[in-house]
């Protein structure tokens, strides 16, 4: 086989690994990092660019070369040199790729680790705070056992009243209608949901703000179980750790933030876990990453991150605005308005707007029609 | 060249071999197996132009941010359709059906397929399955993507996803036929001489494709049956409304649908290490590597399906499984690509229109397999699992690696196919447009979808309308390539420059007979006599100036 020179071969190398290593960290493909899990999974990407760069370089390059050094001349009819292997180099580039592959995997396992993907024990410490277990025990789908958390929590504090409200008020209500197929019979903690624990830094520690998310055909419900405070947007305090327990309510959905770097999916009958901590002030998208109908491309809310004193002052704007509504509730008779009257007034404040009761509406209707063997 | 021509005409006997056309034989239940090949081959490009329509249509919803040119449902039936066409009506059929129905009987010196009428059966599956699978627009196509997870494909375009079903099930019973027939042409019936270690590294590569499609593909059966169960009858089997668990679905599915990306891989590779070594003037470099990593790749294709479900239905301990599993797999595809860099390396280039394509397949390939090894890695897979990034990586393997290999081949033996030489020069246009276009249309999304563009969505943010734009404008340019390729076969196929029976001076045995083959293939039955990729010895020259003629003499002597 025709070895160029050794100096040339080690200049290219040189020059090569510098390319690499310059492209690796300045290749400017990812999104803004507001997330502390975000810098780590950008780590291990522009470690994997660079070992990528380097290696579609060396490919390219000696395709390239090939095809001009290497193409037959016209009037050469002869073949190329008879070279049938080369068994050390063969046992090189086959331990190259394994070694590589090898140092990408334990970085990989480093940094899993470092955003809470193996801290299993924390489930049941987290749960054990929103008196999952009691939840558990009772029948009822994802969602009533998210909203059951808040109706559950601590009696000593008035989230009570504030939680009923919160299920007692149309849009979850709406969420929670018979017609709306869930798994009845559902173990909402499966053990077998998938999560994201704490970090070993925060291991054993409970998380700082822990907030239901429910997916449905086609938006987000966020309900915070300590204050039974119900939003379609997610407000989430900067630099504490927050725990989202995920469930959905028709068809998978998956709750994804770029910024942040972090995806879970929404199972019907199952509840999982997502943990990350913000970083950032600002809001960022949240996009429902699985497929979940035809309005799957619309399904979209924001993730507002606030200083903890702003998201302080939020809480308690919400925390009134849901006592009026709880109040005007009572007071007025629901029966006689329809669900888009009564909505109305609260359309701007919860971030629910009205085209996702439409939807939410025509998905009952859609649902209660095509499942007739949901009971 | 010339002088194998030459060499040919002077052959006594030679004029009566091929035998008169008849284009009915091609439209009919032929038990021939070069009729079948050709059968799948034109099939397949069919549903290849189908499936391109529906993927024109795709991308021209999407070059606004806004839902403007079919209805969201439509748009839904039109990538579910898509994808569900170029993989079991185009890729699948194209590879190992044409290629491996027309190639193996003559590559390893057989008359036929062990099981000539089998071999009838499972191609006359795929065109009443693939029609059954466009009906479905009539009633309102799937839309819950080629994966079609409940609980999403129990409650939209019920009719839709009950013929998708179906009319999967029928495409996948014909690959399970072909596969058998493969692996009993394969194993039994090999001529005199030709050991395993000896064959062509095709038939390896169809070897380990076979066995994953008898292993993988009753899994997916399994799990459409119980889907159309809970679909049509009302069962829960995946349906979380009546206990049943979605999570289920996604481990069988994956369980056929990961290896499926091998099968529609691996005979490529094979394919490559056939025209490579024919075209740069060298033995292939490293036989028993390239031999064996398909079969390494073909074993450890079965055990990583769970990482298409790093963000569902996994234990951590099994992401790290499943992630470590993954990242293996780059260990034999790494050995395959050194092997053919260092077989083109030190060779004698031939640049036609096979080997641009050829050498297209090996630049482009290794981006999505880089792109592979990324998204294997659980924790990065958490961001970019199911946005634009995901499909950048399966387009690079499966157009940049599939398409180019099946072109590739397509125009290699389309001399030994029909008789007659391609266009080059139209081939290389062909080459070039399909280059731009591609790189164009499927490069922005890697970004794209790292800055958290997700996939089958018919509206986007506007801050990714340009690149989208982009990857459109690609896609029409991918479209119009096209054109100069059928031109070349249309044109070629009647009035295309007779062809030899060796141009491209390969020593594999289908080379050894005529352009096109008789129906029994060999006059006499070849007997392998020098090494298939003996390139730059004297006995390979020898037996390529002489003609077929030679080889086959001094085969029947022993």
């Amino acid at each position: 086989m025709n070895i160029p020179s050794s100096i040339t071969t080690l200049l290219i190398g040189i020059l090569l690994t510098l390319v690499s290593l310059w492209y690796g960290q300045n290749h400017g493909l990812m999104p803004v990092q507001a997330s502390e899990e975000a810098p780590l999974i950008d780590g291990l990407f522009n470690f994997m660019m660079t070992i990528g760069t380097g290696l579609f370089l060396i490919v390219e390059g000696v395709l390239i070369y090939s095809l001009i050094k290497f193409r037959r001349r016209p009037d050469d009819d002869t073949d190329g040199p008879y070279i049938e292997g080369n068994i050390p180099l063969e046992i090189l580039w086959t331990s190259i790729p394994a070694v590589l592959v090898l140092g990408i995997a334990v970085y990989s396992f480093e940094v899993y680790s470092n955003i809470g993907g193996l801290n299993p024990m924390d489930h049941s410490m987290a749960h054990g705070h929103q008196t999952h277990q009691t939840a558990m025990a009772m029948p009822g789908s994802a969602i009533a056992a998210t909203l059951a958390d808040a109706s559950m929590a601590d009696p000593t504090t008035n989230n009570q009243q504030v939680a009923e409200a919160a299920t007692q008020d149309p849009a979850t209500a709406a969420v929670r209608d018979e017609s709306i197929p869930q798994r009845k019979d559902a173990l909402s903690l499966g053990v077998t949901a998938p999560r994201l624990g704490s970090t070993p830094d925060k291991q054993g520690k409970l998380p700082e703000l822990v907030v239901n998310v429910t997916g449905l055909q086609f938006a987000w419900l966020f309900t915070y179980p300590d204050t039974g405070v119900v939003a379609g947007e997610l407000h989430v305090p900067v630099g504490q750790e927050v725990l989202l327990n995920i469930s959905a309510n028709d068809v998978i959905h998956a709750f994804w933030v770029p910024e942040y770097r972090v995806k879970q999916d929404a199972i019907p009958g199952k509840q999982s876990e997502l943990r990350f901590t913000p970083s950032k002030v600002g809001e960022y998208p949240i996009v429902c990453a699985e497929l979940c109908g035809a309005y799957h491309g619309a399904m979209k809310s924001k993730v507002i991150a606030e200083t903890p004193a702003d998201f302080d002052a939020w809480m308690e704007s919400q925390k009134l605005a849901s006592g009026d509504r709880f109040d005007r509730a009572v007071a007025l008779n629901s029966s006689e308005k329809s669900t888009d009257e009564f909505l109305s007034p609260f359309v701007s404040s919860w971030g629910v707007n009205s085209s996702t009761v439409q939807q939410l509406q025509s998905h009952q209707l859609h649902s209660a029609h095509v499942h007739p063997f949901a009971s | 060249m010339t002088q194998v021509l030459q060499e040919e005409a002077k052959v006594p006997g030679q004029g009566a071999v091929p035998e008169k056309r008849n284009w009915r034989k091609y439209f009919s239940f032929s038990t021939d197996h070069k009729v079948i090949g050709i059968q799948y081959l034109v099939t397949s490009y069919f549903f290849y132009l189908v499936g391109g329509l529906l993927a024109e249509a795709v991308r021209t919803e999407l070059a606004t941010p806004e839902v403007d040119f079919v209805s969201r449902e439509l748009y839904n039936g039109l990538f579910t359709v898509h994808a569900t066409v170029m993989i079991f009506l185009w890729i699948v059929p194209a590879a190992t059906g044409a290629f491996g129905n027309y190639l193996i009987p003559l590559i390893i010196g057989a008359r036929d397929m062990a099981f000539p009428r089998l071999n009838a059966v499972a191609f006359w599956l795929i065109p009443p399955g693939g029609l059954l699978l466009m009906s479905s627009f009539l009633v309102g196509a799937p839309g819950s993507g080629w994966t079609s997870y409940p609980p999403l494909s129990l409650v939209t375009d019920q009719a839709g996803q009950a013929i998708w079903i179906l009319s999967v099930l029928i495409l996948g019973t014909s690959t399970i036929l072909g596969a058998l027939n493969f692996i009993v042409t394969i194993l039994k019936m090999r001529s005199p001489g030709m050991t395993l270690n000896k064959m062509p590294l095709f038939c390896w590569a169809m070897l380990a494709t076979s066995a994953l499609i008898l292993l993988s593909t009753p899994v997916l059966a399994g799990a459409l049956i119980l889907l159309g169960f809970d679909l049509i009858v009302g069962t829960a089997f995946f349906n979380p409304t009546g206990g049943g668990d979605p999570v289920v679905y996604q481990h069988m599915f994956w369980f056929y649908s990961h290896p499926a990306v091998y099968i529609m891989i691996l005979p490529i590779f094979g394919l490559i290490s056939e025209i490579l070594p024919v075209h740069a003037r060298k033995p292939i470099f490293g036989y028993r590597a390239i031999a064996y990593s398909s079969i390494a790749i073909s074993f450890l294709g079965l055990i990583v399906w769970a990482h298409h479900m790093f963000t569902s239905g996994t234990p951590p301990w099994l992401r790290m499984f499943f992630m470590i599993n993954t990242m293996v797999i780059a260990v034999p595809t790494g050995i395959k690509v050194f092997s053919w860099l260092a077989t083109i390396w030190g060779g004698k280039l031939r640049l036609n229109t096979a080997m641009l394509f050829a050498m297209g397949f090996v630049s482009m390939f290794v981006i999505g397999g880089i792109s592979g090894v990324m998204v294997s890695s659980a924790p990065f897979d958490l961001h970019v699992h199911d946005t634009y990034f995901v499909v950048a990586h399966l387009h690079y393997v499966l157009f940049g690696g599939s398409v180019f290999g099946i072109y590739a081949g397509t125009y290699h033996w389309f001399p030994k196919m029909t008789g007659r030489m391609v266009n080059e020069t139209l081939g290389r246009i062909h080459f070039v447009l399909t280059f731009i276009g591609f790189n164009l249309a499927f490069l922005p999304m890697h970004k794209l979808g790292l800055e958290g563009m997700n996939r089958r969505i018919a509206e986007y943010d506007p801050k990714f309308t340009t690149l989208n734009l982009v990857c459109t404008i690609g896609s029409y340019i991918l479209a119009v390539s096209v054109i100069p390729f059928l031109v070349n076969m249309g044109w070629s196929i009647f009035n295309g420059a007779k062809a030899p029976s060796n141009p491209w001076g390969g020593l594999t045995f289908e080379w050894l007979t005529t352009s096109p083959p008789p129906p029994e293939n060999f006059e006499v039955d070849p007997v392998w006599t020098i090494g298939l990729y003996d390139y730059g010895t004297e006995e390979a020259t020898e037996v390529i100036k002489a003609g077929p003629v030679l080889a086959m003499a001094a085969g029947a002597e022993t």
